[in-house]
């Protein structure tokens, strides 16, 4: 964990692990997708069972990657770790992308099998509450110009939200539900047929390493956007006449 | 120290006297988010009654975020806050002070008067103490849940909506029990005690939680 808080440490081991893990990627959804799409349909909801394959995945993902932002933002008020930050900043977008497939999704599946789009029901709502949790947080990264005090702040938010976030889902669940509960981790073992289950554990194990793969590649962006900023204070400074007397002025005091 | 938080208490009460129109504002917006609905739903009485406890803990959510941007804006603008962080008394215990005073001038006048507006959305008897008591319990959570967002964009010029868009999914617990409390007179699902009960909870947690993170929220404003 903290060779890693070099940043050229990272960026080196990124580029060796970013080939291997896109490919990964790739391999796991083509055999996901193939799986989802010769699964026999369920009994019940004939071939729009199908959808299971990309909403549970992506419902996986939205809870997950809060759990990696409170990490993060543990990492950046607790720990210090100087990556953290970075890690957050940009999981925040990823988070609030899969929040939004795992909503879209269920609002389609939604409609063959409850006949509407959308319900007030407890975890839908829970969701949608984590979307727009996921959406403050970009805005408070974006409103907030100097990176290191956004940083902070949205850890603090984070942290916050994670303390809040279980107490909204067991808050909602004091309202009638819809929504089916928890097939696949529970205990006794999932009742969902095996047939379905493995190329459900395969499309999310696929859509995790495609989460880690874009974070990755995220934090690397994030790296060098900061490397570049800098770079162009620094050659603004050499440009500007006044620059000289400023730092001798600034050795001096 | 006691001496320090009752003058820090009375400070806010004078500012919020003298600046003109915190309380009475709050409550004059609380009126008029009342009155405004039955302009969009029709003055169907029956419908009110039903729906009134949750229409009159909207508002006062809403009139409760209110004022709460300038929570910690003045004193950043006029440099007071420094004086405070740096000050004995403990970060967390200016929160907690400024967030009491704050309380007793905003959300305890909508506390007063919810039964007067009450009675406006046709709730009865036992409804009206519902929602004065339900509310009476509730917006201490609001207000130090505010504080947090109001700690987070205190350096912003723009901060209002923001902070609106930061506190209000957390103030969703609050916001189920105080309906599932203020309208369990009115045929609401739930009894009475327990999502009361857990409003009481939601509260007190939030008071000995929310000083800590809005402090150190503050602090990081201030480096």
């Amino acid at each position: 964990m903290w060779s890693l808080a070099n940043p050229t440490v990272f960026l080196a081991l990124a580029q060796r692990a970013l080939p291997g893990l896109a490919a990964a990627t790739a391999a796991l959804f083509a055999v996901g997708l193939w799986l989802s799409f010769t699964a026999p349909p369920d009994y019940q909801q004939g071939e729009t069972v199908r959808i299971m394959y990309l909403h549970v995945p992506a419902a996986w993902l939205s809870s997950f990657i809060y759990g990696v932002m409170t990490l993060a933002a543990l990492g950046t008020l607790v720990w210090r770790h100087p990556l953290a930050d970075a890690a957050q900043k940009a999981a925040a977008p990823l988070g609030a992308g899969f929040t939004f497939i795992c909503l879209a999704t269920g609002s389609l599946w939604g409609k063959p099998m409850w006949g509407t789009y959308w319900v007030w029901d407890a975890r839908l709502t829970s969701v949608l509450v984590l979307f727009i949790i996921y959406l403050g947080l970009i805005a408070l990264w974006r409103t907030i110009e100097d990176a290191r005090r956004a940083a902070r702040a949205a850890a603090i938010l984070t942290l916050v939200g994670a303390v809040d976030l279980p107490i909204i889902k067991f808050s909602v669940d004091w309202w009638n539900t819809l929504h089916q509960p928890a097939s696949v981790f529970r205990l006794g073992g999932p009742t969902i047929a095996p047939e379905l289950l493995w190329p459900l554990l395969i499309m999310s194990l696929a859509f995790t390493l495609l989460f880690v793969t874009l974070h990755v590649m995220a934090i690397r962006n994030e790296i060098l956007r900061r490397r570049v900023a800098r770079l162009t204070m620094i050659a603004a400074a050499q440009g500007d006449s006044l620059a000289p007397q400023l730092a001798a002025g600034a050795a001096k005091g | 120290m006691k001496g320090a938080m009752t003058a820090l208490f009375l400070r806010e009460w004078r500012i919020a006297r003298r600046i003109g129109g915190g309380a009475s504002t709050g409550a004059v917006f609380f009126l008029i988010l009342v009155a405004i609905m039955p302009f969009a739903i029709g003055p169907d009485l029956n419908l009110l009654g039903r729906i009134g406890p949750a229409i009159l803990w909207i508002a006062a959510l809403l009139s409760t975020l209110l004022g709460l941007d300038r929570l910690f804006q003045g004193e950043d603008e006029d440099g007071s806050l420094d004086l405070l962080v740096n000050a004995r008394l403990p970060l967390e215990i200016v929160v907690l002070v400024k967030c009491a005073a704050h309380w007793t001038t905003s959300a305890l006048p909508l506390v007063v008067v919810s039964p007067l507006f009450g009675l406006m959305l046709a709730l009865d008897a036992r409804a009206l103490g519902l929602v004065a008591a339900s509310l009476l319990v509730g917006t201490p959570a609001l207000t130090m849940i505010g504080a947090i967002g109001a700690a987070l964009t205190v350096s912003l010029r723009r901060g209002g909506l923001l902070m609106a868009v930061l506190v209000l999914p957390l103030t969703i617990p609050v916001l189920i029990f105080g309906v599932a409390a203020a309208s369990a007179a009115s045929g609401g699902a739930a009894p009475f005690l327990m999502p009361f009960l857990v409003l009481c909870a939601l509260s007190l947690a939030t008071i000995a939680g929310a000083p800590f993170a809005a402090a150190a929220a503050l602090r990081l404003a201030r480096d």
